[in-house]
C-alpha cells in the first residue's frame, strides 16, 4: 500500500501518565517537599503502531483501561505522545464528547457557531451548514433558547449535529453512537453510512461487539496498552471475547451461583458430533452439553434448565426437562448424568454463555443455579458467514420472467 | 506536536472571534442592565475612589500640563482604567485554562486562544472606558483626539505586555493552583497601591530610610512596567503631552519581553495541560 492511501500513521507510540500520591498539589505542598510532587508513572500505551488506510472504518477495541481512548486522543492531538509519532493527513473532527464548550447562557445558535469554530469551521462554512446542523438535531424551535434550558438529549443531539456537520476527512469516534432517541440513532447510522460511503475515514472505539462487527474493515486489540493483534474484525473481536471471557473466569467460574444445594451441578462437558471439544464447536455441529449433576439427597422429580445467552448479554434460549417432557423421576444421592442434545447447532460465530440449573418439580426453588457460567465458542463450521446470532437455513431464489 | 503554533493562531481567527464573543455575551447574559454594566463597573469604582481619597482624604489633582485639567475624578480615571484592564485581563486569564478543563480534555485548538480572546473581551471594555474618557474630556474643553496617536500606540503596547503575563499566569495556574489566590487576591492587591494610580509618581520619595538603609524608592518605582504605563497614559491624557522616545523604548522593550517570555512559557508548559486538568 503505497503512503498515500495511510490517512493515519501511528508509529511506536507511547503515552505516560504520572499519577500522583497526593491531591494537594498547592504551593506549600510544592515547598515543604521541595520539588514537584511524588508521582508513579503509568504507561498507558506502549510502542503502539498501526497504519489507518483512507476510506476504511477502523475500530479500536479493548478492556476499560487498555488504552484505547488514550490513543483516540493522541490521535486527535490533545494528548500528546511521550514516544514515537502520528501523523495524520486531513481534517480531523473528534466525537469525543458532544457539546464540549457549549456556553449554558448562550442561545443554541451561538453554540452552534462557538462549537463549529472550536471544531476548526470557518464562519463562512458554518453558515452554509448552519440550517442543515439544525435540522439534523430537531431543533428547530429551541435554537434561540440559551442551551442551559435544554434537555440533556436536545444537548448532546446538538453536539453531535456541530461534530457531524464539520464534514472532516476523519471522524474519531469514541462510544458517542448511543445517544438519543431511536429516530436519531438511526440518523447517526445513516449519517455514518453517508460518511463511509463518501470514502472518509473513520476510527471507532467502542465496546458494542455487533456494531464494531458490522461498521468496521479493520479492527486492532489493545490490552494494558499495547497492540495485541490487529486484523480481520471478526478474528480479533473472537480473540477479544475469548480472552474476556478466561480472564473473568480465573477458577472456572464465570458467573453467579447460588441454591439451597439439596444437588449441586458439577461440571458440564461439551461434545461434538459425540467427541469432547473442549469449548470450541461449529455451527451446524451436533452438540452435547453432558451435566454432571450430584444429588446430596433424595429428590423427587427434579428439573434441569439450560439457557444460551450471547457474550452481550441477548437471551438467545432457554428449555428445561419440564418442558422437554422428560421426568427425572426419584433421584437418589449420588451422581447422574444429564445430556442436553442440539441435533444442529444454529448458533452463527461468536462467544455464548451457557446456564444450568437443578430446581425442584416446580422450577421455583433452586437447588442450584449457575448462571452464565460455562462458555463455549462457535466458529464459523459449515462455512456460513451470515451475521447475527442465528443462522436461519436460509435460502435464496430467483425467477426471472 | 501539539504545541500551538504562530500559523495556527493566525487560521484561527474565527476561533478567536467566536470566543471573545462568548466571553462578552456570556458575562452579562441574564442581567437586566446587561452591556450597561461594563460602564457601571467602572464608574462606581471611579466614584468610590474619589470619596475616598478626593473627598474624605483631600488628595490633590495635579494641574494637567498642557490641559491646564484640575480634576480629581478624571485624573484618577486616566491611571485607573489602564490598571484595570491589566488587572482584569491577569486575573481572569488564570480561570480560562482550568475553567474551560471539558474543552481541553475533549477537543484539539490551539490552546493560547483562550487566554488571547479573554484579553481581547477585556480589550473591547478597555476600549469602551477610553471612548467615554476622551468624550469627558471634551466636556472638560480637552480635545484628546491631539493626543489619539499617542493613545493608540500606549494601548497597544499595553494589550502586548498584558498578554504576555497573561499567558504565563493561564497556563502556570494549571499546574499550581495557588496562583489563583497569590495573584488574584494578594498581588494584584498590593499591585494596585504600588503603582501611581490613586497619588502621583512626584509623591513618592526619592529615598527613604529603611532599617538603617537608605532606599531609592522612585528609581525602584520607574523600574516597574505597570508604573510606567500609569504614568504614560495619564501623561497622554491628562497632560496631553506626548511620551518621551525613552518612555516609548522601555516600555515597547518590556512589552516584547513579556509576550516572548509568556509565549515561550505557554508553548513549553501547554502539551501535558490536558492531563494536568
Amino acid at each position: 500500500m503505497s503512503d498515500d492511501d495511510i490517512v493515519i500513521r501511528v508509529d511506536n507510540v507511547s503515552k505516560r501518565f504520572r499519577l500522583y500520591h497526593e491531591l494537594n498539589r498547592s504551593l506549600k505542598a510544592t515547598v515543604f517537599r521541595q520539588g514537584r510532587a511524588k508521582y508513579e508513572e503509568f504507561w498507558a500505551l506502549q510502542n503502539v503502531s498501526f497504519d489507518v488506510p483512507r476510506g476504511t472504518t477502523y475500530g479500536l477495541i479493548g478492556q476499560n483501561g487498555s488504552g484505547k481512548s488514550t490513543l483516540l486522543k493522541c490521535i486527535a492531538k490533545i494528548l500528546r505522545p511521550d514516544g514515537g509519532s502520528i501523523t495524520v493527513d486531513g481534517k480531523i473532527s473528534a466525537l469525543l464528547e458532544l457539546g464540549a464548550g457549549f456556553h449554558p447562557e448562550l442561545s443554541g445558535r451561538d453554540n452552534v457557531f462557538l462549537n463549529a469554530a472550536i471544531l476548526g469551521l470557518s464562519e463562512k462554512d458554518v453558515k452554509r451548514s448552519f440550517d442543515d446542523i439544525v435540522e439534523f438535531a430537531g431543533l428547530e424551535q429551541f435554537i434561540d433558547t440559551p442551551v442551559k434550558n435544554y434537555s440533556s438529549g436536545m444537548y448532546v443531539r446538538l453536539g453531535f449535529s456541530v461534530a457531524i456537520n464539520v464534514d472532516p476527512d476523519i471522524l474519531l469516534v469514541d462510544e458517542v453512537l448511543a445517544v438519543g432517541d431511536e429516530t436519531f440513532q438511526r440518523k447517526c447510522s445513516e449519517k455514518f453510512a453517508q460518511f463511509r460511503a463518501e470514502g472518509k475515514t473513520v476510527v471507532l472505539v467502542s465496546h458494542g461487539m455487533g456494531s464494531m462487527r458490522m461498521l468496521c474493515t479493520e479492527v486492532a486489540l489493545l490490552e494494558h496498552g499495547r497492540m495485541l493483534t490487529k486484523g480481520e474484525p471478526d478474528d480479533v473481536i473472537q480473540e477479544y471475547l475469548g480472552d474476556v471471557v478466561e480472564e473473568r473466569n480465573p477458577d472456572g467460574e464465570f458467573g453467579q451461583r447460588w441454591g439451597s444445594g439439596e444437588a449441586t451441578i458439577e461440571n458440564v462437558e461439551f461434545l461434538a458430533n459425540d467427541k469432547p471439544v473442549g469449548s470450541h464447536v461449529n455451527c451446524g455441529d451436533r452438540l452435547v452439553a453432558r451435566v454432571r449433576i450430584r444429588a446430596n439427597e433424595r429428590l423427587n422429580h427434579p428439573v434441569v434448565g439450560i439457557s444460551v445467552n450471547t457474550i452481550e448479554g441477548v437471551y438467545v434460549h432457554g428449555t428445561n426437562t419440564r418442558l422437554g417432557e422428560v421426568d427425572l423421576g426419584v433421584v437418589e444421592p449420588g451422581v447422574m448424568i444429564v445430556d442436553w442434545e442440539v441435533p444442529r447447532l444454529d448458533l452463527l460465530r461468536g462467544v455464548y454463555l451457557l446456564s444450568v440449573a437443578v430446581t425442584d418439580e416446580t422450577t421455583l426453588a433452586h437447588y442450584d443455579f449457575r448462571q452464565r457460567s460455562f462458555p463455549f465458542t462457535v466458529e464459523v463450521g459449515d462455512g456460513l458467514f451470515e451475521e447475527g446470532v442465528l443462522t436461519m437455513r436460509s435460502t435464496w431464489s430467483v425467477e426471472n420472467d | 506536536m501539539s504545541t500551538t503554533t504562530l500559523t495556527e493562531i493566525a487560521h484561527s481567527t474565527d476561533l478567536i472571534k467566536n470566543l471573545t464573543l462568548r466571553e462578552l455575551r456570556g458575562k452579562y447574559r441574564s442581567s437586566v442592565l446587561g452591556w450597561l454594566w461594563s460602564l457601571l463597573n467602572p464608574l462606581s469604582t471611579i466614584l468610590t475612589y474619589w470619596f475616598v481619597f478626593g473627598l474624605i482624604l483631600q488628595l490633590p489633582a495635579t494641574v494637567g500640563t498642557k490641559t491646564g485639567l484640575d480634576n480629581f475624578p478624571v485624573y484618577l480615571m486616566c491611571g485607573l482604567f489602564p490598571w484595570a484592564f491589566f488587572s482584569s485581563c491577569v486575573s481572569g486569564s488564570m480561570g480560562v485554562i482550568v475553567g474551560n478543563a471539558a474543552l481541553i480534555k475533549k477537543v484539539y485548538f490551539p490552546r493560547a486562544v483562550l487566554p488571547l480572546s479573554y484579553v481581547l473581551s477585556i480589550l473591547v471594555n478597555f476600549c469602551i472606558e477610553m471612548t467615554v474618557l476622551v468624550i469627558l474630556l471634551g466636556f472638560f474643553g480637552v480635545n484628546a483626539l491631539v493626543v489619539l496617536p499617542w493613545l493608540l500606540i500606549l494601548m497597544m503596547l499595553l494589550v502586548i505586555f498584558t498578554l504576555g503575563i497573561s499567558m504565563a499566569v493561564s497556563v502556570l495556574n494549571a499546574y499550581l493552583r495557588d496562583l489563583q489566590h497569590l495573584i488574584g487576591s494578594v498581588l494584584l492587591q498590593i499591585m494596585f497601591y504600588l503603582n501611581p494610580i490613586v497619588y502621583r509618581i512626584s509623591d513618592v520619595p526619592k529615598n527613604v530610610e529603611l532599617l538603617g538603609f537608605s532606599v531609592p524608592l522612585r528609581a525602584i518605582y520607574l523600574k516597574n512596567p505597570m508604573a510606567r504605563f500609569v504614568m504614560a497614559f495619564r501623561q497622554v491624557l491628562y497632560d496631553g503631552v506626548a511620551p518621551a522616545l525613552k518612555d516609548f523604548l522601555f516600555l515597547g522593550a518590556a512589552s516584547v519581553v513579556s509576550i516572548v517570555l509568556g509565549w515561550m512559557l505557554f508553548s513549553r508548559l501547554e502539551w501535558r495541560m490536558a492531563e494536568e486538568l
